[in-house]
């Protein structure tokens, strides 16, 4: 069966690292990138005799996370230990919640090709992360060929948000809208930095298929590793294909964890994974229930922002800007409020939207720069756009004024100013290019009025040549087809 | 409910205990001992019963997100069995 | 009478009128300690040095006019306390070494009252068993008859006591660990309400039972050790937020109205003659006392043993998991992770240990949390349920501490199920989180103490002190001391 006969059916575990000052439960800092084991102090490292205590930003930054997530706030929450053996893990149980999280029954809104789709959030609940391990002596870095390993306890005890999706996504592409997605809103609500390369953001994968029209899950795999948005896309689609071809020769998909291989490009077994963990979770016993009122749910509600499906929606209708557009100025909260902040002094916010994604967005990324590093502010910007409307100067002038305007930081007034390009509206003085064009042009002239409209570009074209550019093109266009359709 | 010397042997993985076959042999024995002691917690009718999971009636203990001075490195290796470039070292995972 | 041989409240007197120095005190104290040890064996580690070292700091506080009525006294320490710079064994070959780089609370608690430590206590090892035999360095003997066990799993701290190696000691009591040896040797045990002392540094075994309390020579002793170690700890979540009364006070008010239950359960057929009868002797004198005697009846509570060995075995299960060789304690190398963990956890825990660990693990597994575990925390309920409904009527409840006097080493080490039944009468009041003490109630015909176990409403420590105070200057067997012979 080609794969587009089956359906793929993928669910996506996202853990968040809460950009709390301490660790969950203790005073430890949460720095990323100090030197091993300076960031431990006898709680986290798991001493014998210790205990925990709950940092209570933690579980507002949760309870932040699953109103922003359209989850509902349990009355009633608990820790439950979750053991295995790792020796990342301390304690040899991770403080967890099983059966009764914090946040439960939520979604989150995607755009994709085909409109708005709604994907299900299951869970958020709160967690200690673990310490990180380093493989050595064997193939660089790799635990499957490792001689030893040693373990950093620093990160050991921050506090994360594991956020659960229904498996309600059905390709890679929108599971790569679903994080874009998520990470906009968690850093919008500011509970985390969503940085994959330090580890702060996570992803899992779940992914299985089924031949499309059928109800019954498929065997589903787990990827795990990937630590790019990209690399999950690459790595979902990779898998739906290799779980198609499984099925396809008739074999079966083994339930199991696979990890994506960023140097071959493929999902690999987790080799010598154990047999499924029995993790026998059972309420912790050295913390005490969370039973949060309903005036300090609305507080945290009140204190969050506008989210950015909130945004967009809002910039669509008051300032006129497509969905697509919205997308693209609400998916970080400082371009919105850049945006925003221009918008209010400007009559034509479409206008001013379409040069910060264009023009601006383009040589921000040549340059390397970033909205703070700008040499100009929202009213210059403005300014060159009241000039274009004015008819003042043409587009393509106006490309050179924002060039300007962006490297040295000039006001687009100075720039047509000192350069004297004002653009020549004059009809009198255009006339005169004009007529001089369609004298040097007798040609094109005879193809016009034989019917081939089309060659009028060339026309204007000669025009604003002889006029050095200056030409407002609209009048050279009417002026134009006035003296050759008469 | 019999405990059988396969629930022992899986149970000490679980544990990650070594056990000699001997041993096997003798905790399962007392194991189910015990257990058969524990079997009489049936005789009670819990059916309309909360669990109760802490003795005290206690509900969110919290503590400020304020840093607090962690142990050197030094000190959190101090009782390390084998301490290497500042980290705990351990063999081979997989 | 020597100086060793006085109470706390005797010989702070004699401290503050500078009768002696707490150099002179301590010294006393660690000769006389050190000449029984050999027949005793009640202390892992002694720290003559450091115990002196405090005793100068503390004669300087007594001379300034700052000290407490603890100041400049010695005390034992149970060996699960973590004690900083001090090694602290848990009684296991796992922790041999381990040198905890930060004191438990109630340490940095009788520090501050300028108390000394003179060594760490044996113990069963991590606080499973109740005669202090499974003990991984040696064994404890009872200084009343040292060919019997001195209770567990705080034998060492019971024995330190009675022998006169200690003014007080703490303990810690999970099932019985601190009643239980108190009964044996002849002293006063308390194990506080849940929550009413700070777990922080405690090692734990099972967290929802694990509770730290004093040994004590007489009852006021005990109440001055209350007030030193109760109270709120930010650092442990479990730890109540409740104010700690002046114990010393409230113990010298007069038993004449206090309604004392006595369950019949506590008192089934088989028990032991001796037993039954001292502490119905002592029951009578309470009511010669003034205090109103009752029949109260706790059905659930003779489920309290099955329910505490699995909910204990479960939560020790999980709590002793960190014990892998990585981070500190024990570690046998082998060819991989798994291999290291196994070899070392083999060879660091003994029998007892290993077979807790493995009936908590399979109590916890897939397929049976709720026939076992959550079945346990159901009848968890119902006997709590039970002495809510007795607390309604009855101030304090009167029952046998323990089964039987000190029996034999080697007694009941054949089968693990003859061991636990020691806690029959202590560990319903663990599950519970009720408070506990035990006083000297009589001796046997060979000469071993019996004790009488008072249980109270959750944070009233302050009526089982008064109850056992009067009970206590009533008789005299506060003031009888061990032979320290074998017999």
């Amino acid at each position: 069966m080609p794969v587009e006969n089956y359906e793929p059916v993928i669910g996506l575990e996202v853990h968040c690292e809460l950009k709390t000052a301490t660790k969950l439960f203790c005073g430890c800092p949460t720095t990323f990138g100090s030197d091993a084991n300076t960031q431990v102090c006898p709680v986290c490292l798991g001493l014998p005799g210790t205990l925990p205590v709950m940092n209570k930003k933690a579980v507002e930054y949760a309870v932040k996370i699953g109103l922003a997530l359209n989850c509902q706030i349990a009355k009633y929450s608990k820790m439950d230990r979750k053991n295995y053996y790792y020796p990342d893990l301390p304690k040899a149980y991770q403080v967890s919640q099983y059966d009764k999280p914090l946040n439960f029954g939520g979604h989150l809104d995607i755009i994709t090709k085909d409109g708005t789709k709604r994907i299900g959030v299951t869970r958020a609940h709160l967690e200690e992360d673990a310490g990180k391990l380093i493989h050595a002596g064997g193939k660089a870095g790799r635990l499957d060929s490792s001689d030893y390993s040693l373990a950093d306890y620093n990160r050991g005890g921050i506090p994360l948000v594991e956020i659960v999706s229904e498996p309600d996504i059905r390709s890679a592409d929108e599971a790569y809208a679903y994080l874009t997605s998520l990470k906009s809103i968690l850093l919008y609500i500011d509970v985390s930095d969503c940085n994959m390369e330090e580890g702060s953001l996570r992803c899992d994968a779940n992914v299985s298929i089924r031949p499309k029209g059928t109800e019954k899950f498929g065997t589903r795999t787990e990827i795990k590793n990937m630590n790019s948005f990209k690399f999950v896309k690459q790595a979902i689609e990779y898998e739906i294909k290799r779980q198609a071809a499984l099925l396809d020769k008739g074999e079966r998909v083994v339930q199991e964890s696979r990890l994506w291989d960023v140097t071959e490009n493929k999902t690999k077994t987790m080799r010598s994974k154990e047999e499924a963990h029995d993790y026998r979770y059972f309420p912790e016993p050295d913390l005490v229930p969370i039973i949060l009122p309903e005036s300090y749910v609305q507080d945290i509600r009140k204190s969050l922002p506008e989210l950015p499906s909130a945004k967009r929606a809002r910039f669509v209708s008051q300032y006129g800007l497509s969905d697509y557009d919205g997308g693209v100025l609400t998916s970080e909260q400082e371009l919105a409020a850049w945006f925003e902040e221009g918008a209010k002094q400007t009559k034509n916010a479409k206008a001013f939207s379409n040069w910060m994604m264009g023009d601006m967005a383009a040589k921000m990324k040549e340059q390397d720069k970033e909205l703070k590093d700008l040499k100009f502010d929202q009213k210059k910007l403005c300014e060159l756009v009241e000039l274009i409307d004015a008819g003042t100067i043409n587009s393509k002038q106006a490309k050179e004024v924002f060039a300007e305007m962006f490297d040295l930081g000039v006001s687009p007034a100075e720039v047509v100013k000192s350069r004297g390009m004002a653009q020549v509206s004059d009809p009198k003085a255009i006339e005169g290019a004009v007529d001089k064009v369609l004298a040097e042009n007798p040609a094109v002239v005879a193809d016009y009025k034989g019917g081939k409209q089309g060659v009028i570009g060339f026309l204007v074209g000669k025009v604003m040549q002889a006029t050095q550019g200056k030409a407002n093109p609209k009048l050279v266009n009417e002026i134009l087809k006035k003296k050759l359709d008469s | 409910m019999a405990l059988s010397e396969k629930d022992v042997q899986y149970v000490a993985k679980l544990a990650r205990l070594e056990v000699t076959n001997e041993e096997v042999a003798k905790y399962t024995q007392q194991l189910a001992n015990i257990l058969q002691y524990v079997e009489q917690l049936n005789q009670l009718d819990t059916s309309n019963v909360e669990p109760l999971t802490h003795p005290l009636d206690m509900k969110n203990v919290f503590r400020e997100d304020v840093v607090v001075p962690s142990l050197t490195q030094q000190e959190v290796l101090s009782n390390a069995p084998e301490p290497q470039s500042g980290h705990f070292k351990v063999p081979k995972i997989m | 009478m020597e100086p060793f041989q006085k109470t706390i409240h005797e010989v702070s007197a004699d401290l503050k009128s500078k009768k002696i120095s707490s150099v002179e005190l301590t010294k006393n104290v660690m000769d006389h300690l050190e000449k029984v040890e050999p027949k005793v064996q009640s202390f892992i580690t002694v720290t003559r040095d450091e115990a002196l070292r405090q005793a100068a700091e503390a004669d300087k506080r007594l001379a300034s006019g700052s000290a407490t009525v603890l100041t400049g006294i010695p005390l034992g320490i149970k060996d699960l306390l973590c004690t900083k710079g001090v090694r602290t064994t848990c009684g296991s070959k796992m922790l041999e070494n381990f040198m905890p780089p930060y004191n438990a609370t109630v340490v940095e608690r009788l520090n501050a009252a300028g108390s000394i430590m003179v060594g760490k206590t044996n113990m069963d090892e991590y606080a499973m068993g109740s005669s202090t035999e499974t003990s991984a360095y040696q064994k404890t003997k009872n200084p009343w008859n040292l060919a019997c066990v001195p209770g567990g799993s705080s034998g060492g701290s019971a024995a330190c006591v009675s022998a006169d190696q200690a003014f007080a000691s703490l303990g810690s009591d999970t099932g019985g660990s601190i009643r239980q040896p108190a009964a044996l040797c002849g002293i006063v045990g308390l194990k506080p309400t849940y929550g009413r002392v700070s777990r922080y540094g405690l090692i734990a075994f099972a967290s929802s039972l694990d509770q730290i309390g004093p040994f004590s020579k007489d009852v006021e002793d005990c109440a001055i050790m209350m007030g030193a170690i109760a109270g709120h700890d930010p650092k442990d979540s479990t730890s109540a937020d409740v104010p700690v009364p002046d114990y010393v006070a409230e113990m010298k008010k007069s038993a004449k109205g206090l309604k004392i239950g006595i369950p019949k359960e506590f008192f089934p057929d088989g028990l032991n003659k001796e037993v039954s009868e001292a502490v119905k002797k002592a029951i009578e004198e309470l009511k010669k006392l003034g205090a109103e005697i009752h029949e109260v009846s706790l059905p659930a509570s003779p489920y309290g043993l099955a329910a505490y060995y699995v909910l204990a075995p479960s939560e020790a299960s999980s709590n002793l998991a960190r014990y892998d060789g990585v981070r500190y304690g024990l570690r046998v190398p082998g060819e991989n992770i798994v291999e290291m963990y196994s070899k070392t956890r083999a060879a660091g825990f003994g029998p007892e240990v290993k077979r807790r660990i493995m009936l908590g693990t399979y109590a916890l597994s897939s397929g049976y949390y709720d026939a076992y575990y959550l079945k346990a925390l159901k009848v968890r309920r119902l006997i709590k349920q039970d002495y809510d409904k007795a607390f309604e009527k009855v101030d304090v409840i009167a029952t046998p501490t323990a089964p039987n006097p000190a029996f034999r080493f080697g007694e009941k080490t054949g089968d693990p199920l003859a061991m636990y039944l020691e806690d029959v009468f202590t560990v319903s009041i663990n599950i519970t989180g009720m408070p506990g003490l035990s006083v000297p109630c009589g001796l046997s015909k060979s000469g071993l103490p019996i004790g009488l176990q008072l249980i109270g409403k959750p944070f009233d420590e302050a009526t089982l002190l008064r109850t056992a105070y009067a009970y206590e200057q009533a008789t005299d067997w506060h003031k009888q001391k061990p032979s320290l012979r074998e017999g």
